[in-house]
């Protein structure tokens, strides 16, 4: 079973704001997707290689050609703040 | 109580492909921010990430140089985690499955060779960059950050040492190695100063005849091998002093200040090393093939150990010197290009390591930036086999020629440097040493023949070095003996 600890957890490594009133539904709907993943376990699974694809395909390559790049003010339209063609973000580390 | 240090490094090398690692976008240094981005290296909804495969044989040579087993399949993975220079909140790396793994580097220190294993060697993308405004220019204490995406995307290729590193002195020489061979593969341009190499070490201590390791501090980010010793000789003492006096070394990343030579601690205002691998779907598997692998190691170009050899077999240089002109690739390019234009490979070797070095060392220039070009060395030392000019005056020309860019035959003329071979010129100016001094001739006469040093000297004087010196050795002896 999922526990509050682990939502809280799980929701501060993903940035997003949980409060005390949905700990357990969370944890409840959390621990359903794992059980339900877990019935993979019940299958005899040696010889069989994990599988990180599921399209059949390999080594799909692009040549090293630079193309044109998009125009800085279209990069920067999404910025909510810019400064000197760079987008402005606040500090990065406590003072 | 007797400590040893252990320490493992982490290298991040940027390679030095045309566009970047996943879009088409150009790779280059410098120039205004966020000229070179595209929805993919911005991290747009729906972009997706395509495979270099330059960036791919790049990072070959890379592990065939470190003499690496490559994975005949290897995965990309997500990690994940939030920072403001990394759009997509994770960065395309390498997990369970790297591109190469097991092997190793030997280095010669104090004539002791060190093997270091090589752990792995992966392909991940550069994140941004940030611009710390602030007082300080730096992360810690600044107001806010200016992100920069030029570099987001730029193929980076990950090596991992073993932690077999034994003390601050084989880390650096293991890197001023590896930077070489990565120079002579040609993959970077390896300019620490702009990022392109970059290092991180982890470093513990314990006591001598312990096997477990000891609790390690990350030093990040250091950008020159000399300050990546110092700082590790400097988190050394301080880890030993911690464990003397009863306390523990606490597991966090140190900073090490230049100036001061003062270690601090870094602190991260998340700082969950939680990155949630997952495979990454949008780029399918790398499979490579036997095939693939023989034909980059046919490209390989000469490393500097094959090259040295060949200087010692092919063109009879002393160890000694095959060793200087291969410690880097562009002074040994330079080398060889002077030898295209003048044959004697023992003379050029002489002037590159004497005069060129000698020049570099002093001025602290880089080879890049000289002003002489391997052809008008060439020049200069036909000049002084020809006996245009003497060897001495042609280390004079050589130090012009550096300052001001010049042609050796430029200077000479500008200089009236020409050595003088006209007999009749020099026997002028021996008749007259020789008048002058009636007692060294007495002296030599009675049988102290060095007097005639004395004698090569007048000359000497009397032209600023231009005198040829056989020939007046030569003239002399005849007319003081006769």
């Amino acid at each position: 079973m999922v526990s509050h600890e682990d939502v809280k957890y799980v929701a501060k490594l993903a940035r997003l704001k949980v409060g005390p009133d949905e700990l357990d539904r969370f944890a409840r709907q959390l621990s359903g997707i794992l059980e339900h993943i877990d019935k993979i376990s019940e299958l005899d699974l040696s010889g069989v290689e994990p599988t990180s694809h599921v399209i059949g395909l390999a080594n799909v390559f692009r040549e090293d050609e630079p193309r044109p790049s998009v125009e800085r003010e279209e990069a920067l339209a999404n910025g909510p703040e810019v400064e000197r063609g760079a987008f402005r973000v606040p500090p990065i580390l406590e003072a | 109580m007797v400590y040893e240090p252990v320490i493992g490094l982490e290298i991040h090398v940027e390679l030095s492909t045309r566009s970047k690692m996943f879009c088409g976008c150009q790779v280059q240094f410098g120039g205004e921010p966020n000229v070179r981005t595209c929805p993919v290296c911005l991290a747009h909804p729906g972009a997706l990430p395509v495979m270099n495969r330059q960036a791919i044989r790049y990072l070959t040579r890379i592990a065939l140089s470190l003499d690496c087993e490559i994975s005949a399949k290897s995965i990309f993975h997500r990690k994940n985690y939030f920072y403001p220079d990394l759009p997509k909140g994770y960065q395309i790396s390498q997990y369970d499955q790297p591109y190469a793994v097991e092997g190793h580097v030997n280095v010669g220190v104090h004539g002791k060779m060190h093997k270091i294993g090589i752990e792995r060697v992966h392909q991940e993308e550069d994140t941004a960059k940030n611009i710390h405004a602030g007082e300080s220019g730096r992360i810690a204490g600044s107001l806010y950050s200016l992100i920069d995406f030029n570099r987001s995307g730029t193929p980076l290729v990950e090596i991992v040492t073993k932690p077999e590193i034994t003390s601050p002195q084989v880390a650096r020489a293991f890197l001023n190695k590896l930077k070489n061979t990565l120079q002579y593969l040609d993959v970077s341009d390896c300019n620490m100063e702009e990022g392109s190499l970059r290092c991180d070490a982890n470093i513990s201590v314990r006591r001598v005849g312990e096997t477990e390791l000891g609790v390690k501090t990350e030093l990040k980010n250091m950008n020159s091998f000399k300050y990546i010793e110092k700082g590790l000789t400097q988190e050394i003492s301080r880890q030993i002093d911690l464990l003397e006096s009863g306390e523990k070394v606490v597991q966090q990343t140190v900073h090490f200040d230049v100036t001061s030579g003062e270690i601090s601690s870094l602190r991260s205002k998340e700082f969950a090393h939680d990155y949630r691998y997952f495979p990454e779907p949008d780029l399918v598997p790398l499979i490579v093939s036997d095939e693939f692998v023989e034909e980059v190691r046919a490209e390989m170009p000469e490393l500097p150990e094959t090259r040295a050899l060949r200087y010692m077999d092919t063109l009879g240089l002393p160890e000694y010197d095959a060793e200087v002109l291969t410690a880097s690739r562009e002074l040994a390019d330079y080398y060889e290009a002077c030898l295209e234009h003048f044959k004697d490979a023992k003379t050029v070797s002489n002037w590159v390591m004497g005069e060129l070095l000698g020049y570099l060392n002093a001025t602290g220039q880089e080879l890049s930036a000289c002003k002489v070009a391997p052809e008008s060395l060439a020049a200069l030392l036909t000049l002084v086999t020809s006996g245009k000019v003497s060897a001495n005056v042609g280390k004079d020309v050589f130090a012009e020629m550096c300052d001001t860019g010049k042609s050796p035959e430029e200077i000479i003329d500008e200089k009236g440097l020409t050595q003088i071979s006209d007999e009749s010129e020099l026997e002028a100016l021996i008749d007259t040493a020789i008048s002058g001094n009636p007692s060294q001739v007495e002296q030599y006469r009675a049988g102290k023949e060095q007097v005639i040093g004395f004698f090569v000297g007048q000359v000497m004087k009397a032209t600023q070095g231009r005198a040829n010196p056989k020939l007046v050795n030569e003239l002399l002896k005849k007319k003081l003996t006769g």
